[in-house]
């Protein structure tokens, strides 16, 4: 056994470790938003909050359950990538289509409490399903041994969780006073393909390094 | 001994640093009670509180008016609404009796739209004034509906009307139901928190589309702020030419805005002191109104408008 084996190169620790932080800045910073989203056909009454919340907490259930289990395959930071490349495409309905999807649904359903979570589930579900899958890859990402394995998932939590508070104060306070909605969504899309993109092309150079590595133990 | 004291010192100080957070709850506590006493003391009585969904409610009373409060600061601009206990009809506040002076721009209104009920002052004024008119209310928490029925004399009739719910969502469907308002009363700021999506160019386009040709949209709204010229820039994109009304003593202005062009100043002044009379009961000489009405653009046209993707009128607020 080679020892590269056991340790990650210091880049594939920061990149996930950055990435975690990107998507819990992205998750909060487009809650929040759905607030606003929803409020010209729902109303921004405590209902149509209850029924974002719920619907983000469910997805990312979801997504915590599917991400954990895609992790038991060979961790694969193609794969990873390809998380963020998802959530990206998933998210381009609720910046081009959701006001007619919320119209549609705002014409089809009377009370504004299923209304707000039947379409906070058609604009939110997905997006944030995928989003939910980071997480626990991001464990199998930088796990070695069970040993450190909480101590790895504490530190990811710490930094998602943190992504997730400034994503938070930093929409609140002031995206909003800057941008328009759909600007800042778009630049959360970008942010998305661009971190997919890098996650993506180091996992493809991984496999090529691992083939040389291969080749040379085979000398 | 020396150690031993050191060691007594290091203790309470640990003590301290570990009850920290504790001790100054309850110091916190102690604060709130004894500036609710201060109060107390200046003759103001409360006669009901509670917390709704959406805030507090405060019902308090002095030697000479009943008020509604939203809020716990014991600043006296906070009051929602008042009302004199001997003389109930007449209107406390300058901004009702701006938005009643609306009245010499379009005099009959026989549909009437009231967002925000607070203490059910403008539903009642404009029933006594046209008894036979249909008042439709918007309110988003049905505890300020029960409080001002218990504490404020306000009824529902078979001429008014209240929807609890998100005044957005009523006028949004109202609109594709086809209803025509011929007054509609934005009331729904209470200056602690703004409704961001009741400010916006498509929310007015919605209340646009509830007016007939001769209807009318008066807002009770801030007079202070980069919201402000934000706000009044708004309303000049759905609605061209508005007036704004503002007097000294209050930090709300009124605006209205209508369908068809407005009157000039000159035609109100005269149609004034036909409407002293009726008006004179709410405390108020109406011919003095004209003079406060201005269509003159004194703000910072610059600052951007409000719209369903930009709308921070909380932030710009401050």
């Amino acid at each position: 056994m080679n020892e590269k084996k056991f340790t990650h190169s210091r880049f594939q620790i920061t990149l996930v470790l950055v990435l975690a932080f990107l998507s819990g800045f992205i998750i909060m910073a487009i809650e929040l938003l759905g607030g606003r989203i929803l409020a010209p056909y729902f109303g921004s009454s405590i209902f149509v909050w209850g029924s974002i919340i719920t619907v983000f907490m469910l997805s990312l259930s979801i997504g915590y359950l599917c991400g954990g289990k895609l992790s038991l395959l060979k961790p694969d930071l193609r794969l990873y990538g390809s998380f963020f490349v998802g959530a990206a495409i998933l998210l381009l309905p609720l910046v081009f289509a959701g006001n007619e999807i919320m119209e549609a649904v705002f014409l089809r359903i009377e009370d504004p409490r299923y209304g707000s979570l039947v379409v906070s589930m058609l604009l939110f579900f997905l997006p944030t399903a995928i989003m939910g899958m980071i997480a626990p890859y991001s464990v199998r990402l930088l796990v070695i041994s069970t040993d450190g394995s909480g101590h790895v998932a504490g530190k990811l939590y710490f930094i998602s969780t943190l992504g997730s508070a400034l994503g938070t104060l930093a929409t609140s306070f002031y995206l909003v006073l800057w941008f328009e909605v759909n600007q800042i969504l778009i630049t959360m899309c970008m942010a998305l393909l661009c971190a997919g993109f890098v996650a993506i092309m180091t996992g493809i150079r991984n496999m090529q390094s691992q083939t040389i590595d291969l080749n040379d133990n085979a000398k | 001994m020396i150690t031993i004291d050191g060691h007594k010192f290091r203790c309470r100080q640990s003590l301290w640093r570990y009850l920290k957070a504790e001790v100054l709850i309850v110091l916190a506590i102690a604060l709130i009670i004894f500036a609710k006493d201060l109060l107390a003391q200046s003759g103001i009585r409360y006669i009901h509180q509670e917390r709704s969904l959406y805030r507090n409610i405060l019902v308090t009373e002095d030697s000479q008016r009943r008020c509604l409060r939203f809020t716990i600061t014991s600043r006296s601009g906070q009051n929602q609404s008042c009302r004199y206990l001997d003389k109930p009809v007449e209107l406390v506040f300058p901004y009702a009796k701006m938005t009643l002076s609306s009245l010499l721009v379009q005099s009959n209104p026989q549909r009437i739209l009231i967002v925000g009920l607070g203490g059910g002052t403008l539903s009642d004024t404009y029933s006594q004034l046209f008894p036979e008119a249909e008042i439709m209310i918007s309110e988003i928490d049905d505890a300020v509906v029960r409080v001002a029925q218990e504490y404020f004399g306000f009824q529902e009739t078979d001429k008014i009307s209240v929807d609890v719910g998100d005044a957005r969502v009523f006028i949004k469907r109202a609109g594709l139901r086809g209803e025509k308002y011929d007054l509609v009363i934005l009331d729904a700021f209470n200056g602690e928190y703004i409704p961001e999506h009741l400010m916006t160019v498509e929310f007015l386009e919605e209340v646009k589309r509830l007016l007939p040709d001769d209807g009318m949209v008066v807002a009770n709204t801030f007079s202070t702020s980069r919201l402000y010229a934000a706000e009044s820039n708004t309303y000049r994109e759905v609605f061209g030419e508005i007036y704004n009304l503002r007097m000294s003593g209050t930090g709300n202005r009124v605006i209205i805005a209508s369908i068809q062009s407005l009157p000039d100043t000159d035609l109100l002044e005269s149609r004034a002191p036909a409407f002293r009379a009726l008006l004179e009961p709410f405390g108020m000489d109406v011919t003095e109104y004209p003079r406060v009405m201005s269509k003159e653009v004194s703000w910072d046209t610059s600052e951007r408008i409000l719209t369903d993707q930009y709308s921070p009128a909380n932030l710009l607020n401050n």
